[in-house]
């Protein structure tokens, strides 16, 4: 098992290395520091001295690859990449237009992008497979057809819409939470309840359809018809066998998302006024702070891979055939 | 000429859809397979009725990709010596833009609510008083142009209303009468029955061909469009928005937008997915492995903030060269179609996996092996024998992104990441609108309206991809 661990890890590090070139050639071949410089600068500041300054602070100054002047190691490590890129691999994300370091930044952020994240993550997955459990059962009937132009209908409908129509309904006609904000300790639950209820509903759509796919197609397996023919009742039958089985596709699009829920969600954060990762990210874009934007590629992709590497593991859990081989 | 004609790089890629996509129904129509599969979508009623609603749509989106700059009326004495007497207006225009120039051109000066003749705020009017005095008072002051034909006699508004709805009614039951009439006379010729027995062919569903709902669709088209057309010649339908312009106007401008980021994204997705997916399949061995490292390590770069890098970047690239551009319209159009570009190469993976295992799966079947026995080039195996079993995955894979990529445009333009501001599309009209709900009396009908048509776009998408799963997919098609 370990060794098992230990190969997927060693095969993670060249895709992390890829993704660190790639990002590398996106923020600095494809456009050179001082198209970032005269961009970020303005039109009317633009001055050859300017841009040298503003290139030396940011040590955006060195050569790409290749340092010829500097002596010894400084060859390889007194470059760019070095400096920018190949550093990230340990934790050091560099500073933010602002002068904030990035690692700070993304440490104390994490915490609000957990809060929300993670329990619209739990909640919505129990809701989507009851539902999708729910139409199962009673397939085949007007309540399952009718459920399924449901999800069909749910999934047409922009994101936007969802949190928009959520925060116009709940926090302006109704006035139960407020629009936006977020607080610590206790009282932060009634800033978190719209954008939590809001994530769940507008995900069950695609992911109850989804579900309810893949419960059909286990439905009409042959160890199904046995298990009735033994006289279970079809509750047992969903819960005990067909549930149990289909987690096997359901894991495969589930745990790759959970390290990812430390990134928060774009969308929601910044709808709502929550000082989480997501809304750090947006805010990056917007302010065209190209290192923070970089810093969360790396780290997204690091989580990604990681999500990959718990898939696998999960299968051994859930699969005994993986578990033996 | 009275205009230059005008070719886009968008329109361009559009047109040659247009073509690619006759030129492949023409050869599905010689291959059994996939014409019965195509057969078997005509037959689905929820598909072909979504298909009528987006051939609508389609129809409204070509009519916006071919582009002209009108000519300049130039005045007397301005032609200088040595210069062309001709000039062009700087500004790009489509045949669609024509076609509603009423539309485009009558704008009022801020926010009108759906067919108000007055602005959605009071300001300082001058009016004139019985005894001629001019006296200023703080009143709604009267639109420019909406129902500027009731002159003073604005209470006449609803009856007027009322009456184009009723006139828009009987026109709609006429046009569809006369539509229905004619398929079913079509389809009695065809089967050789009588008309009696066609209309009930058609309204039982017993023909090869889901006429029903074809017609059914096309009566609610005309229900909604109709009273539209009637009310838009001399109202605003939808209101105007904080600059005064016709918001329907914008929504049939951000059709365009929708459809080229669904459809030509999916056109560098295509050859990318097609060509490594099969080429991994086919040939294994390090070829496999290097293209499974590609795919691996774009797919895990979470999809937003790859785009975000590059869209980032690629402003950078606009921004700090605007001597490549001639006309603003084709600098939101490079970048819309860079857009497509960059989503297309984040969004490849998934099928090229599909591809890969499929083919792998395929090249061990006996029809290959005995292919190969009979020293068949690969080339002839690939393009005879392997690419025509993964079309179905193809076009499964197609019209399922169609209506992701629209939702996502939406989202991406409301990041700040997606079409050029100045380009009229459900993302930025959206964006725009969502600042609005705040306002006090609430100005809604931008939003509104936009969440309708993307709405009615998404669902027709969603629910034509659900019958072409249905048709092409072998393990569902066995089933039914």
């Amino acid at each position: 098992m370990l060794a098992y661990i230990v190969r997927r890890l060693l095969y993670a590090l060249p895709i992390l290395i890829g993704v660190n070139l790639i990002t590398f050639a996106l923020f600095f071949v494809v456009n050179t520091p001082d198209d970032m410089a005269r961009m970020q600068l303005g039109v009317k500041r633009v001055t050859p001295e300017a841009i040298a300054k503003w290139k030396a602070e940011r040590g955006y100054d060195k050569p790409l690859f290749i340092n010829g002047s500097a002596a010894g190691v400084g060859v390889l490590t007194d470059t760019i990449f070095f400096d920018k890129s190949a550093r990230m691999f340990a934790g050091d994300f560099g500073r933010a237009e602002d002068g904030r370091d990035i690692a700070r930044e993304i440490r104390t952020r994490m915490g609000p992008s957990l809060a929300i994240a993670l329990p619209t993550f739990v909640l919505g997955l129990l809701v989507t497979v009851s539902f999708a459990l729910l139409l199962t059962f009673f397939r085949a009937s007007y309540l399952d057809f009718w459920g399924v132009v449901l999800c069909v209908a749910m999934m047409s409908i922009s994101g936007l819409f969802y949190i928009i129509g959520g925060q116009y309904l709940i926090s302006k006609i109704w006035k139960l939470v407020p629009i936006s904000g977020y607080g610590g300790g206790l009282d932060a639950w009634k800033f978190l309840i719209l954008p939590m209820a809001i994530g769940v509903i507008s995900g069950i759509g695609s992911s109850a359809r989804w579900y309810r796919t893949i419960f059909i197609e286990e439905i009409s397996r042959d160890y199904v018809r046995t298990a009735r023919a033994k006289g279970l009742s079809e509750v047992t039958v969903l819960f005990r066998h067909v549930l149990r089985n289909a987690m096997i596709p359901i894991l495969t699009g589930v745990v790759v998302v959970i390290p990812l829920l430390f990134m928060g969600s774009l969308l929601t954060e910044s709808f709502f006024g929550i000082p989480g990762l997501g809304s750090y990210t947006i805010d990056a874009i917007n302010a065209q702070d190209f290192a923070v934007v970089r810093a969360m590629v790396f780290i997204g992709s690091v989580l990604y891979i990681v999500g990959l590497i718990l898939t696998d593991i999960s299968y051994t859990f859930v699969d005994p055939r993986i578990r033996f081989n | 000429m009275t205009f230059l004609p005008v070719i886009l790089w968008s329109d361009l890629l559009i047109w040659l859809l247009v073509l690619a996509a006759i030129v492949v129904g023409w050869l599905s129509t010689g291959n059994p397979l996939l014409r019965a599969a195509w057969q078997r979508v005509g037959r689905s009623r929820a598909g072909m009725a979504s298909a009528t609603v987006l051939v609508v749509f389609v129809a409204v989106g070509l009519l916006d990709s071919i582009h002209f700059r009108p000519r300049l009326e130039s005045r007397e004495g301005q032609a200088v010596a040595g210069q062309p007497s001709t000039a062009y207006a700087i500004e790009v225009l489509s045949l669609l833009d024509a076609l509603l120039t009423p539309l485009r051109t009558r704008t009022e000066k801020t926010y009108s609510e759906p067919l108000a003749t007055r602005a959605y705020a009071k300001e300082a009017i001058e009016v004139r008083d019985t005894d001629g005095r001019i006296r200023q008072t703080r009143d709604y002051p009267r639109l420019k142009h909406g129902g500027a034909h009731l002159g003073a006699d604005e209470g006449r508004r609803d009856a007027d209303v009322g009456q184009r709805l009723l006139a828009a009614l009987a026109l709609g039951v006429v046009a569809w009468w006369a539509v229905a009439a004619m398929t079913a006379a079509g389809l009695a010729r065809a089967d050789a029955c009588s008309h009696r027995e066609a209309w009930r062919r058609i309204w039982r569903n017993e023909c090869d061909f889901a006429w029903n709902a074809v017609l059914a669709a096309m009566a609610a088209l005309l229900l909604m469009l109709l009273p539209m057309a009637m009310l838009a010649a001399d109202y605003h339908v939808f209101g105007t928005d904080k600059v005064g312009q016709d918001v329907l106007y914008q929504i049939l401008k951000s059709v365009r937008t929708a459809l080229v980021i669904g459809l030509v994204t999916t056109l560098v997705m295509l050859p990318l997915s097609i060509l490594l997916g099969v080429l991994a399949g086919y040939c294994r061995g390090w070829v496999d492995d290097v293209i499974q490292y590609l795919y691996t390590t774009l797919s895990s770069i979470p999809g937003v903030l790859l785009i975000a890098a590059a869209v980032l970047m690629m402003q950078v690239l606009i921004d700090t060269h605007p001597q490549w551009f001639e006309t603003a319209a084709e600098r939101a159009d490079l970048r819309l179609l860079a857009l497509c570009f960059i989503l297309g190469v984040t969004s490849w993976t998934g099928l090229c996996r599909l591809l890969r295992g499929e083919t792998l799966k395929l090249r061990e079947l006996e029809y290959i092996q005995a292919a190969q026995a009979f020293a068949v080039s690969d080339l002839r195996i690939i393009a005879r024998h392997i690419l025509p079993n993964l079309m179905h995955i193809v076009i499964i894979a197609l019209v399922m992104d169609f209506s992701s990529l629209v939702l996502a445009e939406a989202v991406l333009s409301y990041v700040g990441i997606g079409v050029d501001p100045t380009m009229i599309s459900f993302g930025t009209m959206i964006n725009n609108a969502r600042m609005e709900l705040a306002r006090e009396p609430m100005v809604w009908w931008s939003l509104a309206a936009a969440f309708v048509f993307m709405f009615t776009l998404v669902l027709a998408a969603n629910l034509l991809a659900d019958a072409v799963r249905d048709a092409f997919d072998p393990r569902l098609a066995g089933a039914a």
